[in-house]
């Protein structure tokens, strides 16, 4: 046997376990192939498991091993993640993939589409992927950095390829936070040719590190043959990152928003993290400012108290109000406290809808001002107004 | 051994024995087919001089009272499930049986729990011959592989109140656990260091059985006020230090459930009560204590209080959920069956409007109607359904005994009952193409309510017109189906069986809805 081949396993099994497997593997010189199978739902799956295992280690060119794998109700695209993270790990196979049944692609997104939450799902943790989609954020995000294990990377990032093929996320934006680079490169590697519609780069502090994501991710587009868009959020988590917040923000067009991670950037700064985010009113009236200038959306950050949720809610509004149009959440729970916060009030679409109508009556006479009542409205008013009817619409408020 | 057996197949098209522990068996008709004819069952005559004219009935332990009602091999022995797992009493009376040297007792407790665990070594000894009632847990590990001597037989709340009311089920000796008793026997679930709430599944046994004893650890002087179990029917009252573990009678706080998918069940269920116009001035619901039915009482709270609704009643299992209902003016009653928390055992001491009930007002076949049918909607689980809509509770999918029935199917009478359910659990399809064991028929359950989608019974043209132009995700029960197989990868095996009957499964009528197997 090659010395480059080992014993290794992957994945996690135990009582509190759910809809997740583990897989045990021994490089055998001969033998074929040999599974022992331990499963929550052998009665049900136990023959099906046997055979998705069979075909995923044929498909992955593995010839001679002994497996184990226990199941905890794993879904089929979470078994082969794990046995390939497995056979990778023992330096089993050919370098080939092993790819679940593919579901259809959502419609492509757009640069400007409505992005008030998004919510993380730890790139390990297979449970909270199957029904996230349900629960209606904007955006989902499959996270390879800091809910992952630096010793589950790779795994993590088999398991996030194939959760990209195989679950229906429904409207929702499928975004992925990539490690920083180099890391990033390796993820980027592995998911893009699975479109996801949105890549979150960590701890962002110079354009150059935009580029190089920009740059791998059209090439790695191009032997894809696709050319679907894939966008681009940097996270500004340091006081560099936001120094250089406009610079980051206009490197490439395929840039759509700017966003701010507030655990490094406090710790950066050596402050305390407050729930009223005085000491990151600063940073993030850069952000939003930098994200205006170069013409896209400035998101926030998260809002870490689950079980808080008025303070959720004044936190959502203030951050309306100083210029974002959203935030993260790690719950589900607080997604439609965040869509509440962020849309605008019945008085203000009200408000916009009447200039709006001003606006067009005024150009059907061919009117050069706008007046609403005994009050003049200026050009950027109904710029506004527009914008303001449009996000309400899109929200299905107006 | 058992006589050799017969099958046959009943009007659900599933496979029952005609004989039951030596009991011919009629095989289910159908929902509302069977008329039963005859006199009902009734305990023997007895004069009142021959109790102590001072009313004291003390005995000084269960061994004389049970000696004393005259117990013998082969006797029916209940117990009730009012003390939920904390119960010591069923045990002690068994235990005391054991030591009188009876043998082949039929035990008849209205629902059994793990802490009981022990009727297996009375089983294996030879002193229970076999149990009628709710096993779940070791118990119903022990029915399920076949070693116990007699079949089970699983009865809803109201069917075993059928059971001793037509005489299906004689009982000898009934031995009621009592929170607070006086010595004639008059005894109370509300107060009492052991307060539990409502003792209505005693009641039907308090008054057919031939002997009564009253157990309690809280004996307080005649008149004990208010009385639920009436001592003109008893005939012996034993003091014991404690009739159980106060932590496991009644749960300090109900948990609503935190699973977001759950979450989202509990408010399509709401929401779908509202949409549908069922939530309107005067209407009533019951739901139990499981995460997703909390849920929904609390989604429900604030759409009642938005809405300004008012329900006339509601009924329990109840929790502080309900008790919130009732101090904030959105129900005029609680109609309880059996208390959860201790909120619900304060407000039911406490609150006249709170109200303890009986499966014989609420679900008894052979009452002249019951409340279960005057409930405009009701929330309960299952662990299968099918695409007729045909539910099973007892079981798991591989046939394992799991639930008893309690008060599920009596509740299918209600004006809409709702199963509320996730799609899978742990890859295992919820929704499938037969449920392993039949026991609530398709035709009552009107919607199942999934985090995918809700699912209305076609039969229920009425609500699906009611709901038309909601926003609710309405989807015919085969799409989530299939969805749902999708997501798992295809359809489940269905784990093989033997042919061994070794429990059967009632209807609320007294018929044979279906029937439990010997595992492999």
């Amino acid at each position: 046997m090659p010395e480059s081949l080992k014993s290794a396993e992957a994945g996690h099994w135990g009582n509190d376990i759910r809809s997740d497997l583990h897989v045990a593997i021994e490089p055998r010189d001969s033998g074929g192939i040999e599974i022992g199978l331990e499963s929550r739902v052998g009665l049900y799956y136990g023959s099906s498991i046997l055979a998705q295992a069979g075909e995923v280690l044929d498909a992955l060119g593995v010839k001679h091993a002994k497996v184990s794998i226990h199941d905890e109700g794993a879904l089929p695209f979470v078994i082969s993640a794990r046995i390939e993270a497995a056979v990778k790990r023992a330096g089993l196979g050919d370098g080939k993939k092993s790819l679940p049944e593919k579901v259809a692609l959502p419609q492509p997104s757009s640069r400007d589409r409505l992005r008030r939450s998004r919510l993380y799902l730890p790139g390990s943790e297979p449970k909270y992927f199957i029904n996230a989609g349900l629960h209606g954020p904007d955006a989902v995000i499959l996270d390879l950095e800091d809910s992952v294990h630096p010793a589950e990377k790779d795994a993590a990032r088999v398991l996030v390829r194939n959760t990209l093929r195989a679950v229906d996320f429904g409207a929702c934006e499928r975004m992925v936070r990539i490690n920083q680079l180099p890391l990033g490169l390796e993820d980027l590697a592995e998911v893009v040719p699975e479109s996801p519609d949105l890549v979150l780069i960590p701890k962002v502090e110079r354009p150059e590190q935009v580029g190089e994501v920009d740059r791998m991710i059209g090439q790695l587009k191009t032997r894809s043959k696709t050319d679907r868009p894939i966008w681009i959020m940097p996270i500004l988590e340091s006081a560099l990152g936001i120094e250089n917040a406009f610079f980051i923000a206009a490197v490439s067009p395929n840039v759509c928003a700017l966003t701010i991670g507030l655990e490094d950037y406090t710790a950066d700064l050596g402050v305390v993290k407050t729930a009223e985010g005085r000491e990151s009113l600063y940073a993030r009236n850069r952000v939003v400012n930098a994200a205006k200038a170069a013409g896209i959306q400035a998101i926030d950050s998260v809002f870490g108290d689950v079980a808080d949720m008025d303070g959720l809610r004044r936190w959502g509004e203030n951050s309306r109000a100083m210029g974002f149009e959203g935030m993260g959440c790690i719950h589900p729970g607080q997604i439609r406290v965040i869509h509440d916060a962020f849309a605008p009030s019945q008085t203000e679409i009200d408000k916009a809808l009447k200039i709006v109508a001003a606006f067009e009556e005024a150009q059907q006479k061919g009117l050069g001002v706008v007046s609403l009542g005994s009050k003049m409205i200026d050009p950027p008013v109904v710029e506004r107004a527009k914008k303001l009817v449009a996000r309400a619409k899109q929200m299905g408020k107006a | 051994m058992a006589a050799k057996l017969e099958l046959a197949q009943n009007a659900a098209g599933r496979m029952v024995p005609t004989t039951v522990n030596g009991r011919q068996q009629t095989p289910y008709l159908g929902v509302g087919q069977y008329h039963p004819h005859g006199q009902k069952a009734a305990p023997p005559v007895c004069s009142s001089n021959e109790y102590p004219e001072n009313g004291d009935k003390r005995v000084a332990d269960l061994e004389t009272a049970l000696r004393n009602c005259g117990l013998q091999d082969g006797m029916v022995i209940s117990n009730h499930h009012h003390l939920r797992d904390g119960d010591a009493v069923a045990l002690m009376a068994l235990q005391a049986a054991a030591k009188i040297g009876v043998k082949d007792l039929l035990w008849f407790p209205s629902a059994s729990f793990p802490s009981q665990k022990s009727a297996i070594e009375l089983m294996e000894k030879g002193v229970i011959h076999h149990i009628e009632g709710s096993m779940n847990g070791p118990l119903g590990d022990y029915c399920t592989q076949g070693k116990m001597r007699g079949m089970g037989i699983l009865r809803s709340h109201g069917g075993r109140w059928q059971a001793i009311q037509d005489g299906e089920v004689h009982i000898d000796i009934a031995v009621i656990a009592a929170p607070t008793a006086d010595p004639f026997g008059n005894a109370d679930g509300s107060h009492g260091k052991s307060a539990c709430g409502s003792l209505g599944f005693a009641l039907a046994d308090s008054t057919y059985a031939d002997h009564v004893v009253v157990v309690t650890d809280s004996l307080i002087p005649f008149p004990c006020i208010p009385w639920q179990i009436q001592g003109n029917n008893v005939d012996y009252v034993v003091e014991v230090p404690s009739i159980g573990d106060p932590s496991k009678i009644v749960s300090g706080t109900t948990q609503i459930t935190r699973s977001p998918d759950r979450l989202r069940i509990a408010e399509f269920v709401a929401r779908f009560l509202r949409d549908a116009g069922i939530m309107r001035n005067g209407f009533s619901f019951q739901a139990g204590a499981g995460g997703i039915a909390l849920a929904f009482v609390d989604y429900l709270r604030r759409m009642m209080k938005e809405d300004g609704v008012r329900a006339r009643f509601v009924r329990g299992g109840s929790t502080k959920y309900l008790v919130e209902l009732l101090q904030d003016g959105l129900t005029d009653y609680i109609l309880d069956g059996q208390t959860f928390d201790l909120d619900g055992v304060k407000s039911i001491a406490n609150d006249p409007r709170h109200v303890a009930t009986s499966p014989f007002t609420s679900y008894n076949y052979h009452g002249k109607g019951n409340f279960a049918s005057m409930v405009d909607a009701v929330v309960l689980g299952a662990t299968e359904v099918d695409v007729n809509f045909n539910a099973n509770v007892v079981t798991h999918s591989d046939g394992r005994l799991l639930h008893g029935i309690g008060g599920w199917q009596n509740c299918l009478a209600s004006g809409c009952s709702i199963l509320a359910l996730p799609s899978f659990r742990d890859r295992i399809p919820v929704i499938v193409d037969e449920v392993t064991t039949l026991t609530g028929p398709g035709e009552l359950v009107d919607v199942v309510a999934t985090e995918r989608g809700i699912a209305i019974n076609p039969r229920r043209q009425d609500l699906l017109d009611a709901v038309k132009g909601s926003s609710l995700p309405i989807r015919p029960i085969q799409d989530i189906k299939a969805e749902v197989e999708r997501i798992c990868g295809g359809r489940p095996a269905r784990p093989k069986r033997s042919d061994r009957p070794v429990a059967i499964v009632k209807w609320v009528d007294g018929t044979v809805l279906d029937t439990v197997w010997q595992l492999n």
